[in-house]
């Protein structure tokens, strides 16, 4: 056995240490200051960012037989996921202070999830993949209970609960399978053997349960059931993780088993795909359209969201090389500006839910006089989620489009353009209220500012993104697998 | 004075844009600072664009000159490629100048509710993309900037506009960015064909070819679709009463005499010389919708009673004059395009502005309930006659050079177009502006003339032309003469231009 690469695994140690630590502290800490699990947390997210860097350049490190590989796309989604992290810290610690729900149980179990994110981006056996997806899951229902007096909590992480473990069972099954089939839970030789024997139905079979477990995780059409309810009931912060972290983290594990176990047998599961991506654009639109409740609005649009991610497995093709590596750009570039974008919208209602007292959107209405720099920032990510200029947004739906066309798959390309007109309706909406209807309020809101730096941040990491698109798309094309 | 060449048409198009970031840094509250920053910003572009005249070379209009090619995206191959050609240029200065005019007159007319500061960095912004449409050489570039118009034009109408003005907005937002997805199809569409965004390149490639007819003919209507919407051509002009009547004096200046020319820009800078075959497939409809626009834009204008929506419909009739140019695919009718841009967007920018002074002094748009201005306000009412004399056509003044130039155009189209077609259209058009002349001089009957109405004649709040709404509207005036004297100044620039893009046509 080759010994460790600890270096490789340096991220996942100090993110375990900083979890741990968080926990322990919270122990010895009286009731008021409990807030500095924050703090720490923050740390030990900066500390994993730092090991991430520090991998930066060194290779690719492959360790623990195989099963762990650090390449530009895993330091890509480390990177993502500790940015995330450090988003969504910044989003609750009014909430969890103030309300002084469990902080030090929270951060940990944040932390955690997170770790689950980042052992999923190196992840490349079916095993570490199976573990990463369940370290992500897990804390994310305890999460979402921790309003434990409120009913809704209560029964948005019953429903998220048993859903998880529904979805998990599926996939693990189909897993199983593939290891009856193949001997192997290495992803590279799993596509070998696959590539060696004829395609059997249960091969098909197998790959279509790992498919539906994982859309489970994602929450594509016609999975999505328990995500608006479970948005909803969940504390608002939570919601924002799991709709940016818990989804990216099911992307990453879709992705790597699409693209290293499974493109020998693409032509069989492709089309799955492509419906998918389909029923999940056209329906989450289409119901986000009637929505009253901004965290709904904001699950419904972020399931069409993942739509557009979906179509990029529905263009992978083993023959073509090139219209892979497109394919797979265009999700990772989608992905990331997605995260920022979304948690900037949940932030920006994380915001007014704190201050102004409601999470209806009818409640928007002239925030602009209110509160001119909340209303800028929600309209600018709503701006940007709608895929217009002068945001990132534009991008991500733009590189996604061109592979389409690159593809030849016009039908989803239509789709997606058709897709684009109705969503920008329903977030033209919400900016419609903040801006052009008189306020029901004339009391200003003061926004925190951390919530004004997370808010801010995004906002301006967004803007640069469109300005220079290569930011991103530099990123994007050193990461592919 | 050689670092222009290099920076000048890049400042023209990102001062203002720079300007919108300083504003937001600026308080609120000191309205005088902010209107002074914006105009001055809006200032600094059109020195910029000033000086990018002063370096152009006269004898090559048909070259694009002060040309800036940079990497930008480099795994799709979109570059930064910006310059200005004979037809660019005219389009560049108008805009640059017509928002430096839009900020003077803001000084004293910010709209309701106010908010300077955010109106003053929604106009910067939206200069920027519509300097930016004018410049572009890349697809992908001009579709940014192309895009880039309509969040700034989206608020300005719906926090700024009329009563029916959230509407208006959204309707406005909708519909071009429908019609402009199917423009960004067309162009990656093109991209996968060639390799390219770049429009120059992609103009040697199409006078040579690119693709199929099928392929050519779908791209086109994909670039059509988007670009029709754009102009408005009928029967995608619906958008275009609502946002215009709506939007605040500022945004429909803006709207008519600069957004509406991206569309027309889009057809002779890419649609033509890219896809000359496809152009010379869809030139018969192109001119038999713009001669539907002409005189169903005509007829109209004869149905309103608010004056604002008047002059709205007219854009569509005069615009339908440019598109009727542009289908004839002769030098004649593409410099006449042209020259019908420049001349609509001196025109039509001036009358938004008096209907939205008429409205400021007399609170009402209705032409029913106005009258006698000559007799009011005898400085105004002159100006107002002085317009729309100029927007019927009146040889002398700007806007007949752009109708007659098509109109001679389509008397004898480019060789592989039916010129029997052509010329029904043409007389089409002169029906036309026979009835453009009726229902301007109706107008000019009804709201100049006659006695001035009970409730208006203590003359109370009614001024005359005041000095600052001279010194916006001064330079207006002057161009609509001028460029009716002396058309050499828009056609010396564009006959070159046009024809380089004739050559891509192959005749």
């Amino acid at each position: 056995m080759n010994p460790v690469d600890w270096h490789a695994l340096a991220p996942e140690v100090v993110l375990t240490i900083a979890a741990c630590a968080v926990l322990l502290i919270d122990l010895f800490v009286p009731d008021e200051g409990k807030w500095i699990a924050m703090p720490l947390s923050a740390a030990g997210i900066f500390g994993t960012l730092a090991a991430v860097v520090s991998l930066i350049g060194t290779g690719n490190h492959v360790t623990l037989a195989g099963s762990f590989e650090v390449d530009g796309f895993a330091l890509l989604f480390k990177g993502l996921f500790c940015l995330i992290g450090l988003i969504v810290l910044a989003i609750s610690f009014h909430y969890f202070r103030s309300g002084r729900y469990y902080q030090g149980e929270y951060y940990f179990l944040l932390l955690t999830a997170l770790l689950g994110g980042v052992v999923m981006a190196s992840s490349r056996d079916l095993v570490t993949v199976f573990i990463a997806i369940e370290l992500i899951s897990v804390p994310g229902f305890v999460m979402t209970a921790l309003r434990k007096r409120d009913a809704k909590s209560n029964e948005a992480a019953l429903k998220f609960f048993l859903f998880g473990v529904l979805s998990s069972a599926v996939m693990l099954y189909g897993m199983s399978i593939i290891y009856g089939i193949t001997g192997q839970t290495l992803l590279s030789k799993i596509n070998s053997e696959l590539a060696a024997s004829p395609s059997e139905p249960i091969v098909v079979l197998s790959v279509f349960f790992v498919v539906v477990g994982f859309a489970f995780k994602i929450s594509a059409v016609p999975f999505h059931f328990w995500a608006p309810d479970t948005y909803e009931g969940a504390p608002s912060p939570v919601a924002a993780f799991l709709s940016t972290a818990s989804k990216v983290g099911g992307f990453v594990g879709l992705l790597v088993l699409m693209f290293i176990a499974f493109p020998s047998v693409a032509d069989t599961w492709r089309p799955i795909f492509a419906v998918l991506a389909t029923l999940t654009m056209s329906v989450g639109n289409l119901i986000a359209l009637r929505q009253q409740h901004i965290i709904r609005l904001l699950a419904y649009s972020g399931i069409a969201q993942s739509g557009y991610v979906l179509v990029a497995f529905a263009l992978i093709d083993p023959a073509a090389p090139g219209m892979n590596a497109q394919a797979l750009q265009s999700a990772l570039i989608y992905l990331a500006i997605y995260a920022v974008m979304d948690l900037g919208a949940f932030a920006a209602a994380v915001a007014f839910g704190r201050q102004g007292g409601s999470y209806f959107i009818s409640d928007y209405s002239g925030l602009w006089l209110r509160s001119p720099v909340l209303a800028t920032l929600l309209a600018g990510f709503l701006v940007s989620l709608a895929g217009v200029p002068p945001m990132a947004g534009f991008w991500a739906k733009l590189f996604v489009f061109k592979a389409t066309i690159d593809a030849q798959v016009y039908w989803l390309a239509a789709t997606m353009g058709l897709n684009a007109v109705i969503a920008a309706w329903y977030y033209l909406a919400v900016v419609k209220r903040m801006f052009f209807d008189a306020p029901t309020s004339e009391e200003p809101l003061e926004i925190p500012y951390l919530m004004r730096a997370a808010m801010g941040v995004a906002a301006l990491a967004l803007l640069a993104a469109f300005i220079y698109p290569p930011l991103i798309t530099a990123l994007a094309e050193r990461s592919i697998i | 004075m050689e670092w222009v060449d290099d920076w000048g048409v890049s400042l023209a198009t990102f001062l203002p844009a720079v300007g919108a970031i300083v504003l937001l840094f600026l308080p609120s509250a000191q309205d005088r600072i902010i209107k002074a920053v914006g105009t001055l910003f809006a200032g600094l572009a059109l020195i910029a664009g000033l000086l990018v005249m002063a370096r152009f070379d006269y004898g090559a209009t048909g070259e694009i000159q002060l040309e800036v090619n940079a990497t930008w995206i480099e795994q799709i191959s979109a570059n930064y490629h910006i310059g200005v050609d004979g037809i660019s240029l005219p389009l560049l200065i108008l805009s640059l100048l017509v928002t430096f005019l839009c900020m003077i007159y803001l000084w004293w007319h910010v709209p309701e509710p106010g908010k300077p500061k955010a109106f003053l960095a929604l106009v910067l912004v939206l200069e920027t993309g519509m300097n930016g449409s004018f410049v572009a050489l890349d697809l992908i570039l001009f579709f940014v900037f192309w895009e880039a118009v309509l969040v700034p034009m989206y608020f300005m109408i719906g926090i700024w506009g009329g009563p029916r003005r959230e509407y208006a907005a959204v309707k406005f937002f909708l519909y071009t960015l429908f019609g402009s997805i199917f423009t960004l199809l067309g162009f990656l569409a093109l991209w996968i064909k060639t390799g390219t965004f770049d429009m120059i390149e992609l103009r040697e490639l199409g006078a040579a070819g690119i693709g199929s007819d099928l392929f050519q003919n779908l791209v086109f209507l994909g670039l059509f679709l988007g670009l029709a919407i754009k102009v408005p051509m009928w029967p995608f002009h619906t958008w275009l009463p609502d946002a215009h009547t709506e939007a605040p004096t500022v945004g429909s200046v803006l709207l008519a005499a600069i957004l509406l020319k991206m569309g027309t820009y889009g057809f002779v800078r890419i649609a033509l010389p890219i896809l000359p075959d496809a152009a010379v497939t869809y030139a018969p409809i192109i001119g038999i919708l713009a001669v539907i626009a002409i005189i169903y834009g005509a007829l109209c204008c004869f149905a309103q009673s608010d004056l604002k929506r008047l002059i709205a419909f007219s854009s569509v009739g005069h615009m339908g004059f440019v598109m009727l140019g542009i289908a004839t695919l002769t030098e004649a009718g593409i410099n006449g395009a042209v020259f019908g841009m420049v001349a609509h967007g001196l025109i039509t920018g001036m009358l938004f502005f008096l209907a939205g002074s008429i409205h400021e002094r007399y609170h009402t748009r209705e032409i029913s309930e106005l009258g006698g201005l000559l007799a009011q306000i005898p400085r105004f009412g002159s100006v107002f006659t002085y317009c729309a004399i100029a927007s019927l056509g009146l040889p002398g003044l700007a806007g007949f050079w752009g109708e007659m130039l098509a109109l001679l155009g389509s008397y004898n189209p480019a060789s592989p177009l039916d010129p029997v077609l052509f010329r029904v259209l043409m007389v089409g058009g002169g029906i036309g502006t026979v009835l453009t002349a009726g229902y301007l001089l109706w107008t000019v009957q009804r709201v100049n003339l006659g006695r001035v109405p009970d409730k208006f004649a203590d003359g109370k709040g009614i001024h005359d032309v005041q000095a600052l709404e001279w010194y916006a509207w001064a330079p207006l005036l002057v161009l609509i003469l001028a460029a009716g004297l002396f058309p050499k100044l828009v056609l010396g620039l564009t006959s070159e231009a046009v024809s380089t893009i004739m050559g891509a046509l192959g005749g």
